[in-house]
């Protein structure tokens, strides 16, 4: 198991944002993460990568406490955040050359180009972040989250705001990396959990309400369509 | 941390604001030393740069809290923090890196004013007539005291993403620890508490470096105050809910 999540909790005042949730993820699969807006998809990625502190509860990476052993799971995890920040007045290289030291990866040159080539970035690579469109911001999101070979992705929403095109091909790179990784993506788009997942959380109002592989899911709820269960599940 | 240091200055460099920041610093100086006549350096006639020690925290108190506005507060709402903070640094690193990036900037601001002291050591009646002690003392205070700001300025960056916010506080707060302890020791003549608020100052300890003698209470006070503000960001950054 490289994720393993114990009753993780976390508040925000007397708002409950997650409510005990406890799941496992296993190399080699990807799971989808789903859930309607404000369910806590988002903070609960924040708090397996370190970014909060969860209120309660405890998670493990590659078998490493996000409590405990901050620095070590943080080397573990490649993240790509919602909305995918970046530095917009740097330059592609600049910048993944930046994310790669504070990695402190060795013959950093070649990685960066690797990673240029992989997610499709060479046209563009001498251009400023700034001035990419969203289809190729996203993918210097996704480089950044790689360029360590990390043993785990986090991928937040990575494919909001892609046209069918951008969608398709990043929805490929994400296939490849979930055949040797772990990979957790969230989403909203129930067409894109059938093209990638292996396995689906639904998670509603900081509650798991399902956890299962797809196919167990449709055979579990007697029905084909993901948007139906999806309704089912997360609908007061 | 090295990593996020070079970014740091680089992004400064890269943009126009460190050029157009230190350009006015510059610019100010060297109207009101070398030009203005009631603080002009020519028209006092003595060889020496009180002037220019006396004037430059005032110009500190606007030029770093320029300088340092943007490093959290920017961060913050471009929602760029969370990729730093999930990278394997700590918030300390964090901290330390955009301080010390802000303080080589301020050196940078300070070093083209050499040319101040090497202008009076070549006009002095009988070349080089100046007190060469005296001023490296006041460099040594003026580059303890822009350490001081810039502390002041992170902090103030830190507790809000509106970087104009970030730049009142640090004005604020800059000018208060500068001489708004020692205005408040007038309330208190002559008493103990006086004293101590004169000695919680800035004021008090630039001065003391400036007559060219280092004595370990204002160095040690210099540093505690750097290290009060950082860990202030500390607590600001650490408690974080964006």
């Amino acid at each position: 198991m490289s994720i393993v999540v114990k009753k993780l909790v976390k508040k925000f005042d007397s708002q409950i944002a997650v409510n005990e949730i406890s799941f496992e993820a296993k190399p080699g699969k990807i799971l989808g993460f789903l859930g309607p807006n404000g369910a806590g998809k988002s903070t609960t990625m924040k708090m397996l990568t370190g970014y909060m502190k969860p209120t309660s509860g405890d998670a493990e990476i590659c078998g490493k406490s996000i409590l405990t052993d901050e620095l070590a799971v943080k080397k573990l995890i490649g993240y790509l955040p919602e909305n995918t920040p970046l530095y917009n007045e740097m330059y592609i290289r600049e910048f993944l050359n930046f994310v790669g030291e504070t990695y402190q990866i060795p013959n950093l040159k070649n990685r960066v180009d690797d990673v240029i080539k992989k997610v499709g970035l060479t046209a563009e690579q001498h251009k400023k972040i700034g001035t990419l469109s969203k289809g190729y911001k996203q993918r210097v999101g996704l480089a950044q989250a790689i360029i360590h070979n990390p043993e785990v992705l986090i991928l937040d929403e990575p494919t909001s705001g892609l046209d069918p095109n951008q969608l398709a091909e990043i929805r490929t790179l994400i296939k490849n990396l979930g055949r040797e990784k772990t990979v957790i993506i969230s989403t909203h788009i129930m067409q894109e959990v059938e093209a990638l997942c292996d396995e689906v959380i639904i998670i509603n109002k900081g509650n798991i309400v399902a956890n299962e592989t797809l196919q167990g899911l449709k055979e579990k709820n007697k029905t084909a369509s993901l948007e139906e269960i999806f309704r089912n599940l997360t609908s007061d | 941390m090295y990593a996020v240091f070079k970014r740091e200055l680089f992004s400064f460099l890269n943009s126009s604001v460190a050029y157009i920041t230190i350009g006015i610093f510059l610019l100010a100086c060297a109207m009101l030393l070398w030009f203005f006549p009631e603080t002009s350096i020519l028209d006092y006639g003595y060889a020496e740069l009180n002037g220019f020690f006396s004037l430059a925290p005032f110009l500190f108190i606007f030029l770093i809290p320029a300088i340092t506005m943007r490093s959290f507060a920017e961060e913050r709402r471009e929602g760029t923090y969370i990729i730093l903070a999930t990278k394997p640094l700590t918030n300390t690193q964090i901290i330390a890196a955009k301080f010390l990036a802000c303080v080589v900037l301020m050196l940078f601001a300070l070093l083209p004013t050499l040319i101040y002291y090497y202008s009076i050591y070549q006009l002095g009646l009988t070349k080089g007539n100046i007190d060469s002690g005296a001023v490296i003392g006041s460099y040594l205070g003026l580059f303890l005291l822009g350490n001081a700001f810039t502390a002041i300025g992170i902090f103030a960056s830190s507790i809000t993403k509106n970087q104009v916010i970030a730049f009142a506080v640090a004005v604020f707060l800059c000018f208060f620890t500068f001489s708004g302890f020692e205005s408040l020791s007038q309330l208190f003549e002559m008493q103990t508490l006086g004293i101590i608020l004169i000695n919680l100052g800035i004021n008090e300890h630039y001065q003391s470096i400036s007559r060219g003698v280092l004595d370990t209470r204002d160095l040690v006070y210099f540093i505690t105050f750097v290290l009060l503000f950082l860990g202030f960001t500390q607590l600001a950054i650490g408690g974080r809910k964006w």
